[in-house]
């Protein structure tokens, strides 16, 4: 054996003696450590503590050493389950658009109900949009309801947010629509706040033209633009669009309207099964005469129709 | 055991003291027995620590650590066993003071009545800080580290351990 120098004997033998005292003092003690109250032995809360930090480094370790394995190199099964998740993902969003879709449609039905409940004098039917024009140039839909529903030619159609368009055609079981858009459209119009009369007519763009407002009259954007009921298709007041340029002509304003409903965005629409004038009941008004104008209700605005759709605004053509 | 000898470290020369045979152990009984005697009739002789003062004159004398080490661990062990406190609390305490004592009693003169003095406070204080540490860290009992009392008693045994080592002096074989 190595002998050890006498200074350093006297340390490994000072350190002896004190463990031994330690562990004395620890066989003797007994601390609170229990939950329920009971009392341990020192020594085995020194054990505790002194073991935990290597078992907690420990398990610590494991961990991310299983961790590691799991998520680097364990993956032979995580493809094929992502692929699964993946194509389960799809058909879930699929399915989630369809049920979008469905609610949406099932809204906007409610929303032609009610109008054609509150407007029960007045002859309608609910159509559905299941074709549009099949050339670039012209601004067309096909309707699911023809003659056999009543419907006639020159008879108007309208969503809840606003005028549509006319029948041009129409057939045993579908319809043909001229839209607001379209080059050869028209509708008699007016500006709801000054009540200038003037025909709004399509140019094939989004936008309709308002043509025939004189530079001297006042026009500004923003202001809605109603039915006039002079053209003997549409009920007066009902929703037409909004100015949304005004620049001086030769002889009269160009004045560009975009439309209240959505053309581009038809599903479901009201076609009014008459040629006669019509005109609203008073409780279901063209909504918006009283916003419009509160100080004279008579002039309406080009607001949604109540009680056709009040939850959501008309989209607007870009 | 009855002589007395030279240690010689380095270019010093300290004196090793030698002692009459159970000297050191009736010392140490005497010691022990008084600390837990005086206090039942002088309530202020609590103050003093005589087994660490014997602790140290021997640790101090016999400048051996081993043998000052031992002596502490006996003292201080024996201290306990007549005490409330559990063993091994002045046990250790006068384990490592004993230690210290005969390590530093190999280096330096301690015969001078004032080297003897700050030796003595010195080491009390550090007695004093092991047992609150082995009371905080082993016991789990919080005790204050510094108060006025340890001052005070720092100073009263210092004083006495002069008066004590000279009469222990006289127990010297020489």
């Amino acid at each position: 054996m190595v002998a050890l120098p006498s200074r350093h004997r006297s340390l490994f033998l000072l350190g002896g003696v004190v463990l031994l005292q330690v562990l004395l003092l620890a066989i003797q003690i007994k601390t609170v450590e229990s939950a329920d109250g009971s009392k341990s032995r020192l020594i085995r809360v020194w054990s505790v503590s002194a073991v935990s930090p290597f078992e907690r480094s420990g398990a610590w370790g494991i961990g991310r050493v299983r961790d590691a394995w799991r998520h680097y190199f364990a993956l032979s099964d995580t493809a094929r389950e992502n692929e699964s998740l993946r194509r389960e993902n799809g058909q879930l969003k699929l399915e989630v658009m369809q049920l979008q879709g469905k609610s949406a449609e099932a809204d906007r039905l409610a929303a032609l109900l009610n109008f054609k409940q509150k407007q029960a004098k007045v002859p309608m039917v609910v159509a559905r949009v299941i074709g549009s024009n099949a050339d670039a140039n012209s601004a067309v839909i096909y309707l699911d309801q023809g003659q056999h529903e009543g419907i006639k030619k020159n008879m108007g159609v309208i969503t809840p947010e606003g005028v549509v368009g006319k029948v041009i055609e129409s057939y045993r079981d579908t319809c043909q629509v001229l839209l607001l858009t379209d080059r050869d459209s028209g509708v008699g119009a007016m500006i709801a706040n000054s009540r200038i009369q003037s025909p709004v007519g399509g140019m094939g763009e989004p936008l309709l033209n308002m043509k025939y407002v004189g530079n001297d009259d006042e026009v500004k954007v923003g202001d809605r633009v109603v039915t006039s009921g002079m053209d003997r298709i549409f009920p007066k007041d009902l929703p037409v669009g909004v100015v949304s340029d005004v620049k001086p002509g030769n002889s009269f304003k160009q004045i560009r309207v975009r439309p209240s409903a959505s053309l581009e965005k038809l599903e479901e629409v009201i076609v009014l099964l008459t040629t006669d004038p019509l005109s609203l009941k008073p409780d279901a008004p063209i909504a918006g005469n009283a916003a419009a104008s509160p100080a004279s209700p008579s002039q309406p605005a080009a607001q949604p129709i109540s009680g056709l759709t009040n939850s959501k605004p008309a989209e607007k053509h870009p | 055991m009855n002589d007395t000898f030279d240690l010689r470290i380095g270019e010093s020369h300290i004196e090793v003291h030698k002692f009459y045979g159970g000297t050191i152990l009736l010392t140490v009984i005497i010691a022990v027995i008084a600390q837990s005697f005086f206090p039942v009739y002088i309530s202020k002789a609590g103050i003093l620590d005589l087994p660490l003062l014997i602790t140290i004159y021997f640790g101090l004398s016999r400048r051996n650590p081993s043998t000052g080490l031992l002596l502490g661990t006996f003292i201080g062990l024996l201290q306990d066993s007549l005490s409330k406190t559990p063993l091994g609390l002045f046990g250790i305490a006068k384990t490592i003071i004993g230690y210290l004592a005969s390590s530093i009693g190999a280096r330096l003169d301690t015969e001078h009545p004032a080297a003897r003095f700050a030796l003595t406070a010195a080491f009390f204080v550090v007695h004093q800080a092991i047992v609150v540490l082995v009371q905080k860290l082993l016991l789990a009992q919080s005790q204050p580290l510094f108060t006025m009392k340890l001052l005070v008693a720092t100073l009263v045994n210092s004083i006495l351990a002069v008066f004590l080592y000279f009469l222990l002096d006289r127990l010297r074989k020489s």
